[in-house]
């Protein structure tokens, strides 16, 4: 695209040309780039460093190796942050993904009202999540809450004490948080099963397919690339839970809910341990990455 | 689930004016009849399943705290008590809250969307060696959770000066890679043909970027002002962090702190939870179908 604005195809003109799109692409991007660079890249790559050493408020950074990761080991917070935060991703990832699924195949139809479902079902997404979290705090309440005197009135003696209780916390958390996000991934997957062909269901309708046939057949391998998308985005985004379980629990009972955001913010803000914070940063991205990577050849492998 | 059997019919691009419900085959079968029908019941039941949270919302936005959590749950008022929604504005500088939350949301959107779609042009219309490395930096760093570097992004306001200030968050929230990644992917469809032709005429890159990229690329950038608009209104973890002086409070951090000191006033919390979610609502009815395609054009490819 460039050769052809350089109507003479001598050296110097196309050196100079490129120069000024280099000129013309940097001036285009620097105004975002000066941000995003000082707010973004560098403190990507300090934490990265900062891992390494024994630095807070007070005292000047010094390299310590691998003690941050050694104190880390044996600090029990640590563990049980890491055990929450995968409870949480294993409920989180699973039933957010199904009901997506399951609600994008029913509403992708010309059907009276359809409209208003995705519209309905959309919303808690963009809802704030103090709001969120505030009112599924009430309706979690033990004794009158509505889910409660719901699960009673089906026949539930002793409903769980849910927000209150160190074992039925983190459910909580988990149905909250699926009611929240599974309208953003309902719209990846209806825009994924806009690219299904309708042949293909007339085609299996012909060959006598049951609906579950089709679904199974058809509409299941022709949505994998949303799949593929959907969980990387849903697990990252689990291990990333943060505002949810603090405004919700604050990590409580006990620490029943603290997850290892949590525990970040923690140690490096609230007690000014950046090295040690860190560590634990660290580690949460590397939780990610290995997930992501793991992901990508399982896709990899099915696509041959 | 009979009901599928009219799944072939849902492709799109049939003209949207056609009634919905209307069969476009002649002939139907009663047992697609009653599957629609099946279908109808248990979209509708689990609507409403998915609405409980909302309508609660509502109705005990207009109660005494005493009829909140009464058994069984009263789904409508006994007496609307609309004088909540007045006495809230003495309870709490909701004005204030308001008006932060506004600035901040304002500022930002208008921050990311400018400089955001103007890297996005540099990413995908003109080419430079190293674009493609620069590209990859800033898509790296989305798949980098926030909290891994948010204590060096801390230290770097405190030294700066700027913790407890909208200067902080304006800075943390304006250049976010998001946006670029969203513009670009936009850019991408738009033919490059156009923009050659352009450069024919003599018109220079940033001619091309106002003139021709950025009219064609409306829907991208309401999306993106949209998305934008509603992560800042929404944000929680930023304000938590940064503010801590009252008058500096967004509507989120004002409602929680409210939530925290007067745990029992049930009908205040909730009346205050509807007043933060309003603008929102409002904001999504307009333009919901910017944010839809914006979902799409980020999450596919």
């Amino acid at each position: 695209m460039v050769s052809t604005t350089a109507s003479a195809s001598a050296p110097r003109t196309r050196s100079r040309l490129r120069r000024r799109n280099t000129l013309a692409g940097w001036s285009f991007i620097l105004p975002n780039f000066i941000g995003f660079a000082a707010l973004t890249l560098v403190p990507v790559v300090a934490s990265l460093a900062l891992a390494f050493m024994k630095w807070n408020s007070y005292s000047t950074p010094e390299w310590v190796g691998l003690d941050n990761f050694r104190r880390m080991v044996d600090s029990e917070s640590f563990w049980t942050a890491l055990y929450n935060t995968i409870y949480y991703a294993a409920g989180h990832v699973p039933l957010t993904l199904v009901a997506a699924l399951g609600f994008a195949v029913l509403l992708n139809r010309k059907l009276r009202g359809v409209r208003f479902f995705r519209t309905a079902l959309f919303f808690p997404y963009i809802t704030s999540l103090v709001a969120v979290a505030v009112v599924w705090n009430m309706l979690f309440s033990p004794d009158a809450g509505p889910v409660n005197q719901f699960l009673r009135a089906v026949g539930v003696d002793s409903p769980p004490g849910w927000t209150t209780s160190t074992t039925w916390a983190m459910p909580a958390l988990i149905i909250t948080s699926v009611w929240r996000d599974m309208g953003y991934y309902m719209v990846l997957y209806l825009a994924g099963l806009q690219t299904i062909p309708g042949e293909l269901y007339e085609a299996a309708k012909m060959d006598g397919a049951s609906p579950w046939q089709r679904f199974w057949h058809i509409t299941l391998p022709s949505l994998r690339p949303t799949t593929f998308f959907v969980l990387i985005m849903l697990t990252i985004s689990s291990f990333k839970v943060f505002d949810l379980v603090q405004v919700m629990t604050e990590g409580g009972p006990g620490r029943s809910t603290l997850v290892l955001s949590q525990l970040i913010f923690r140690e490096g803000i609230e007690q000014g341990r950046f090295g040690y914070s860190s560590a634990i940063a660290m580690v949460l991205f590397v939780i990610v990455l290995l997930i992501t990577v793991v992901q990508f050849r399982i896709q990899q492998r099915k696509q041959r | 689930m009979t009901a599928t059997a009219t799944t072939p019919q849902r492709r799109d691009g049939a003209p949207t004016g056609a009634a919905p419900g209307r069969p476009r085959t002649p002939r139907r079968r009663p047992s697609a009849v009653a599957g629609r029908i099946a279908l109808h019941v248990l979209l509708t039941v689990l609507g409403l399943a998915v609405m409980v949270p909302f309508l609660w919302m509502v109705t005990s936005s207009l109660k005494l705290d005493s009829q909140v959590f009464t058994i069984p749950i009263q789904w409508i008022p006994e007496e609307f008590h609309w004088d909540n929604y007045t006495r809230i504005w003495e309870r709490i500088p909701l004005v204030t809250y308001l008006k932060n939350s506004l600035f901040l949301s304002v500022v930002i959107t208008a921050l990311q969307v400018l400089t955001g779609s103007f890297a996005a042009y540099g990413f995908a219309k003109v080419r430079f060696p190293g674009r493609d490395a620069l590209f990859v930096a800033y898509i790296a760093t989305i798949a980098v959770p926030w909290q891994a570097y948010m204590v060096p992004q801390y230290i770097i306001m405190e030294r700066a000066g700027l913790v407890n200030t909208h200067l902080s968050l304006i800075l943390l929230q304006a250049f976010g890679a998001f946006g670029v990644f969203l513009m670009r992917q936009y850019y991408l469809t738009i033919p490059d043909e156009l923009c050659e032709a352009a450069r024919v005429d003599g018109l220079s890159e940033y001619g091309i970027w106002a003139r021709i990229v950025l009219p064609l690329s409306k829907p991208a950038l309401a999306s993106l002002a949209l998305l934008t608009f509603v992560n800042t209104w929404n944000d929680y973890m930023g304000p938590f962090i940064y503010l801590t002086s009252n008058d500096l409070w967004t509507v989120q951090i004002g409602l929680r702190s409210f939530v925290g000191v007067y745990d029992a006033e049930y009908a205040m919390i909730m009346t205050g939870s509807v007043l933060s979610v309003l603008p929102i609502l409002t904001v999504f009815l307009i333009g919901q179908r910017y944010f839809v395609q914006g979902i799409a054009t980020s999450g596919l490819k």
